[in-house]
């Protein structure tokens, strides 16, 4: 086991009377990108600014490279961060951005100069060092904002949710050049955000944050196909979720019986979910397979039969919401586009199957 | 409609013309050709530029001129040293209630005239004021001391006259400044001195200079504190346009000096605009 790039144990900050992290504990190997992810106000910035030492700790330790940096002021500490808004220094241009901290460090002139010209080559953008900041497109004032970062060579680099200011499409191919990026500059990343889909995509590891304590933390397939808890299941990706009451329990799997009166199957996957309380299950609209006829979904042991109520058109994403013929709620529903249910329509009869595996059930929160 | 627009404009650009005009334009030409005349008999004058002449010759009046300038300066320099932390905590330290509370600070000498905040200088720095009496109190000095008439005096009642006219542009500019850029400089490795030459000066030059440029504008053309503060023999310039104006009643020679004052003023202001790389549009904008 190599040692952690970072590690935060027993990590709290409480502001007044409100934690704001409680208690969080992780270990970032080398060269790994680990995301925080987690709503607006669950405490992900407070762990960010106590890492770059903009904030200290109320308990607990920061190590990088095992070493503690409590006591090291952040102009000294070797992490640098990518700021939210990217921060850069408009009364400087480009090259002046990115040689900031080389210039802080007392390198000679010469070697400064070499080495932003090394770094702008990396990110592509080799001919920039005069322009000015403003003069930058969104996407290449990002490069700048990494570049300025990377060329202090820093043990961990901290990005602040760096792509929310980014349009959608510059987003999407943003998060394709991070993650490219990440690799070569063979670093260690920490990356923050609210946007599921951007943790997904980028990160080796994953921490699901919630009201100042990791929820769950593992690989994006995990969190994703077998959340721990139920914010997990909720927050990361999209579910139909019921409420009910479980009737009977055999080993992992369990029986329930919906508010609205449908019977389901789930699967409790080593939760302690005991007969007759009240639980959620959750279920993936792409976990659950359409068919035209009984035979279609024959092999689940959910199956339900309804009638399509909406036909929501989102390119490859598109779902239709099924209305059973017992029970109230809709039914979320991934639709195929193998063409078999090109001309499904408002009002077709439609069978729906989900293997009970697919639902996961947690113990209801009061509320 | 054409008609009806352009009808519209002329109203809306009369005061600003009537102004200009009226105010500024009209009687600084008139100024002018004053300055250019010399009385050669009673009611008699002749163009020449002997008022001039008689400024570059006379030393008293030069030495007064200089003398302005560079208290002018100075005072400039020294509100600017002083206010640029106070702008700097409001701006970027204080939050809430103390911020708007501070800037109220600022703003409350403002209230009362400058004769009543002149006289209060005057109340603590006299012979008989509160400073004199705390030093004879304290054992410091057992004698009355004289702290008015001097330098230093008419330098504190530029300064204190001046500060909010520097602290609020510099607040202004130091407030656009994202606190993500300062904490981004210390996070690449820059200390508190370095992040204030590379990022913040910088980022405030248009306030700083600004500020100056007003700041050194109202000492140059001050009369009340350099008289009160300075006494009789505090050789301000303003003091020696008045004295032409009103005590000798010779015009020419007055308007002469208050010529040269403006060209002081203009070719200052150039100058440190040029020095700092900064253009009008920019720093008024």
């Amino acid at each position: 086991m190599t040692q952690p790039d970072l590690a935060c144990t027993h990590l709290t900050k409480r502001f007044g009377d409100t934690t704001a992290v409680d208690d969080v504990n992780f270990e970032v190997p080398p060269g790994s990108f680990f995301s925080i992810l987690g709503p607006s106000g669950c405490g992900k910035t407070t762990i960010m600014r106590m890492i770059a030492g903009f904030l200290a700790p109320s308990d607990g330790d920061i190590l990088i490279k095992g070493r503690s940096v409590l006591d090291v002021a952040p102009n000294k500490r070797p992490v640098n961060m990518v700021f939210q808004h990217l921060a850069l220094f408009p009364m400087m241009n480009i090259a002046d951005n990115i040689g900031y901290g080389l210039r802080r460090k007392g390198l000679p002139k010469p070697e400064i100069a070499r080495k932003v010209g090394e770094v702008l080559e990396r990110i592509g953008l080799p001919d920039i060092g005069t322009r000015r900041v403003e003069e930058l497109s969104g996407g290449q004032k990002q490069r700048v904002a990494i570049a300025r970062c990377m060329v202090l060579e820093p043990d961990v680099l901290l990005l602040d949710e760096p792509l929310g200011a980014l349009d959608l499409k510059l987003r999407e191919h943003m998060k394709v050049e991070l993650k490219a990026l990440q690799a070569a500059f063979d670093t260690t990343f920490v990356y923050i955000t609210h946007d599921q889909s951007e943790a997904l995509v980028m990160s080796d590891t994953v921490a699901v944050m919630n009201a100042g304590r990791f929820e769950q933390m593992g690989a994006a397939r995990d969190l994703y196909y077998r959340p721990e808890t139920a914010f997990v299941a909720g927050f990361v990706g999209d579910s139909n979720r019921w409420r009910g009451r479980v009737e009977s329990v055999e080993g992992d799997a369990l029986r329930l019986r919906s508010d609205s009166g449908l019977a389901l199957l789930g699967s409790r996957h080593g939760r302690a979910l005991a007969g007759g309380t009240t639980a959620d299950i959750y279920v993936r609209p792409e976990a659950i397979r359409l068919g035209h006829s009984p035979e279609d979904v024959a092999h689940f042991d959910n199956r339900l039969t309804g009638t399509v109520t909406s036909l929501l058109f989102n390119g490859a994403a598109s779902r239709i919401l099924v209305r059973p013929d017992e029970g109230r709620e809709e039914i979320e529903v991934a639709l195929p586009q193998s063409g078999e249910f090109a001309h499904l329509e408002r009002g077709s009869d439609v069978h729906v199957g989900w293997s009970s595996d697919q639902g996961n059930c947690f113990a209801a929160e009061a509320g | 409609m054409q008609a009806a627009q352009r009808l519209g404009f002329l109203l809306l650009v009369a005061p600003l013309l009537l102004w200009l005009g009226l105010l500024i334009i009209i009687p600084h030409i008139d100024m002018f050709l004053v300055s250019l005349r010399e009385r050669v008999g009673v009611g008699e004058y002749a163009t020449s530029l002997a008022n001039y002449r008689s400024f570059i010759e006379e030393p008293l009046y030069l030495v007064t001129f200089a003398r302005t300038a560079v208290m002018s300066v100075m005072a400039t320099a020294l509100t600017l040293l002083i206010g640029f932390p106070v702008a700097y905590y409001i701006a970027k330290m204080a939050r809430g209630r103390v911020r708007s509370a501070l800037f109220l600070l600022c703003l409350v000498p403002f209230w009362v005239s400058e004769l009543v905040r002149t006289f209060g200088w005057m109340i603590l720095l006299r012979e008989t004021g509160l400073f004199s009496s705390v030093l004879q109190w304290a054992g410091l000095a057992d004698a009355p001391v004289e702290m008015l008439y001097n330098d230093a005096a008419i330098m504190v009642g530029l300064v204190y006259t001046s500060m909010l006219f520097m602290v609020v542009p510099l607040i202004t500019t130091l407030d656009s400044l994202d606190d993500a850029v300062i904490e981004a400089g210390y996070d690449l490795g820059g200390s508190g001195p370095s992040i204030l030459r590379e990022i913040v000066i910088p980022h405030a030059m248009p306030g700083i200079v600004s500020g100056s440029i007003v700041v050194f504008m109202l000492s140059l053309g001050n009369y009340l504190t350099p008289i009160m503060l300075g006494g009789k023999d505090s050789l301000w310039f303003t003091e020696l346009i008045y004295s032409q104006f009103i005590v000798r009643f010779n015009w020419e020679l007055g308007a002469a000096f208050g010529f040269m004052l403006l060209i002081l003023s203009s070719v200052i202001v150039w100058g440190t605009l040029r020095l700092t790389g900064q253009t009008l549009e920019k720093t008024m904008g």
